[in-house]
């Protein structure tokens, strides 16, 4: 295990369990990410510090070294290895990690865009910033042209721009352009109290709340010191189970639908809805947010609330279940699936995939099983893993992961421990730093927090695993055609928020 | 096949009756009676998400599914702003999305209307106005009705849409 050196030297991390933290030199930053590729770790994230703490510090306004992190995840957890760079008078660069992790390719360019902290890999177009036409890869030969859409799309979706180049209705390459809803996210996080830096984390993909908002606290309690009762966990969980659940059912509708089976729409929407209803019923609101909150939990769940949320969940599932067996008799809807958009096992793992998406292509990871937090540590979590790699593979891992909630969810639900909803935390002391790591529906969602002067921010990272997804879609659809992108996109699902930052 | 239509008349007919338009929602009076009556009851709608975290996307999809029955109610969502006669907005206005909003506005045949829907397309939200971020929706274009929430429910977005259709009170 040549990651048992640095693991070794590295210390302790509070936030996530068994997070540890490493300072490095030049040399052995390529060499740990060497090391992490040998071994079969995954980027999970790279970050720099923000625009203007480079020269001086924001808060101290004193002078500043400029420093750019990189997080592993390893068997034993995240390793978050940071490498301190001369400040100030120069443009500071450090050893780019794309030819180790291609994701690490735009993580890099964004990192630039908001620090000015370059990387020395070849590819320096802007990434978040939009201010000149994007320089587009080329593809050349007969009869090859380009598709050029977005970034309004045509369905009630997220903006980005999606360049095909294309012979006749095969597509050759595709390449994205995101960052068009970039919002300065991480800057803002530094003008909000660290106590209510939740409701932002929240906010920074919708659809995972729970996810990002459990991270953060997660980062911020470890970094308070202070210990989260086991019923405010268990309800955690509950919340992260059913977004996930929301998020499948809502997918599965949408698939059967692009694969031309509305009546897959109508069934799974419902489904969906009266999840929501559910939801919004026991927890005051149909989407999770500010529900997870530094502590704790902001409402409680009384047992007879607890009780109908679980027949819900029991009747939603077993509909699920049902129509997954009118998905699988569907010949119209197996051939659309089968082997369209295919990632196979040995390309996901050179892409470095996370989540949902590796699942579907023979990577096993899942944190609630691999480095389980409490309540998961108790829960035996079932990885819903496929080989294939297609649109078929994706469908079933959400089939899977449904049920695997629901069974979770009763487990929960019905077991809720007997203690308050929330303790008081206090802000955590300058300079601390944390992390938080949570499996969300996509995938592994990491927040990076250090603690600024009088309970400030001095810096909030938060990562979502479609940074290492979006250039994965861009090899599932090669080979395949024009038509079928809506399908393949969908099968992925992909943030554009949660990346734009 | 039989499976499928088993399931289709087990469960019936969930559409729910769509809400009446609130005036309190009402931030612009700019089109009068007539226009509702030209345009009748079938509207065509064009969303755009200008800067959004994806969660009023949700619930604008929710409005598609049986209970709500958006289509019933003889709304359709477009793919083009070209077919719209309402845009339905999200998100504080970033700045990377302030071309595309704009060429999406005036792509959109006149007269138009507008509904900013969510705490953020309202009042810019938890972001607000920052270098990278210009804040709510009317600070880039006219807006005729805001929906506040975060995100709103379907209801209150439907709410929203009706409003905006309906001769001002």
């Amino acid at each position: 295990m040549p990651m048992r050196r640095w693991w070794d030297r590295a210390h302790p991390v509070v936030g996530a369990p068994g997070a540890r933290g490493l300072g490095v030199g030049r040399e052995e930053w390529v060499q740990v990410a060497r090391d992490a590729a040998a071994s079969g770790g995954a980027l999970l994230s790279l970050w720099t510090t923000q625009e203007g703490e480079g020269t001086r510090d924001r808060l101290t306004d004193s002078p500043a070294e400029a420093a750019v992190y990189c997080a592993y995840l390893t068997d034993r957890g995240v390793l978050i290895v940071e490498l301190a760079l001369p400040s100030a008078a120069e443009p500071a660069m450090y050893p780019g990690l794309e030819a180790l992790f291609p994701a690490a390719s735009r993580l890099q360019r964004a990192a630039f865009d908001l620090s000015g902290v370059r990387s020395s890999d070849p590819d320096a177009r802007p990434w978040l910033n939009h201010e000149r036409p994007y320089d587009f890869i080329r593809v050349d030969g007969e009869g090859v042209h380009e598709i050029a859409v977005g970034p309004v799309h045509a369905g009630t979706i997220e903006p980005g721009h999606f360049r095909f180049s294309v012979v006749g209705e095969k597509v050759l390459r595709l390449e994205a352009h995101l960052g068009y809803v970039h919002k300065g996210l991480e800057r803002r996080f530094c003008g909000l109290p660290i106590l209510e830096g939740h409701r932002l984390a929240a906010r920074v993909s919708g659809d995972s709340a729970v996810a990002f908002s459990w991270a953060y606290c997660q980062a911020l309690e470890g970094m308070s010191g202070c210990t989260v009762p086991q019923r405010a966990l268990w309800l955690r969980a509950a919340c992260l189970e059913l977004e996930r659940l929301a998020n499948h059912l809502g997918d599965l509708g949408a698939l059967g639908n692009d694969a031309g089976f509305a009546f897959g729409l109508a069934q799974f929407s419902r489904l969906k809805e009266d999840l929501l209803r559910a939801m919004s019923a026991a927890f005051g609101r149909r989407y999770l947010f500010d529900i997870v909150v530094p502590g704790g939990m902001a409402v409680d769940l009384p047992q007879e609330a607890a009780e109908a949320l679980a027949d819900t969940v029991r009747a939603v599932c077993a509909e699920a279940s049902e129509l997954r067996g009118i998905y699988d008799e569907h010949e119209g809807v197996r051939d659309r699936f089968t082997g369209a958009g295919c990632l196979d096992a040995s390309l996901a793992a050179r892409l470095g995939v996370l989540g949902l998406v590796g699942r579907a292509s023979g990577l096993g990871r899942d944190l609630r099983a691999d480095v389980p937090c409490p309540p998961y540590t108790g829960l035996q979590v079932a990885k819903a893993v496929q080989q294939g790699g297609d649109v078929a593979a994706r469908v079933a891992v959400r089939f899977d992961e449904a049920r695997e909630s629901g069974r979770l969810l009763l487990q929960l639900l019905s077991a809720l421990p007997q203690a308050e909803r929330a303790v008081a935390v206090e802000p955590p002391a300058d300079g601390a730093f944390g992390v938080g790591l949570i499996e969300g529906w996509r995938g592994p969602v990491l927040v990076a927090l250090q603690a600024g002067p009088q309970g400030s921010i001095r810096r909030c990272h938060p990562h979502d695993p479609s940074w290492q997804n979006w250039p994965a879609l861009e090899y599932a659809i090669m080979g395949n055609i024009v038509p079928d992108f809506p399908l393949i996109n969908k099968s992925f699902n992909l943030a554009y928020s949660g990346v734009d930052l | 096949m039989l499976k499928t239509l088993r399931k289709i008349a087990s469960i019936g007919v969930v559409s729910e009756a769509a809400p009446g338009p609130d005036e309190s929602l009402r931030i612009r009076r700019l089109l009068d009676e007539r226009i509702s009556s030209v345009l009748g009851r079938a509207l065509c709608i064009r969303h755009v998400d200008a800067g959004s975290c994806n969660g009023c996307e949700l619930e604008i999809q929710a409005l598609g599914n049986p209970y709500y029955n958006l289509e019933g109610c003889n709304i359709r969502l477009v793919a083009s702003p070209r077919h719209a006669d309402l845009l339905l907005v999200t998100g504080p206005v970033v700045r990377n999305m302030e071309a595309a909003l704009k060429r999406v506005y005036a792509a959109t045949p006149d007269p138009k209307l507008v509904v900013a829907v969510g705490d953020c397309g309202c009042t810019g939200g938890i972001l607000g106005e920052c270098p990278a971020s210009l804040g709510r929706v009317s600070n880039l274009i006219p807006v005729d009705v805001a929906v506040p929430g975060c995100p709103p429910n379907p209801v209150r977005i439907l709410q929203g849409i009706l409003t905006a259709i309906s001769a001002p009170g």
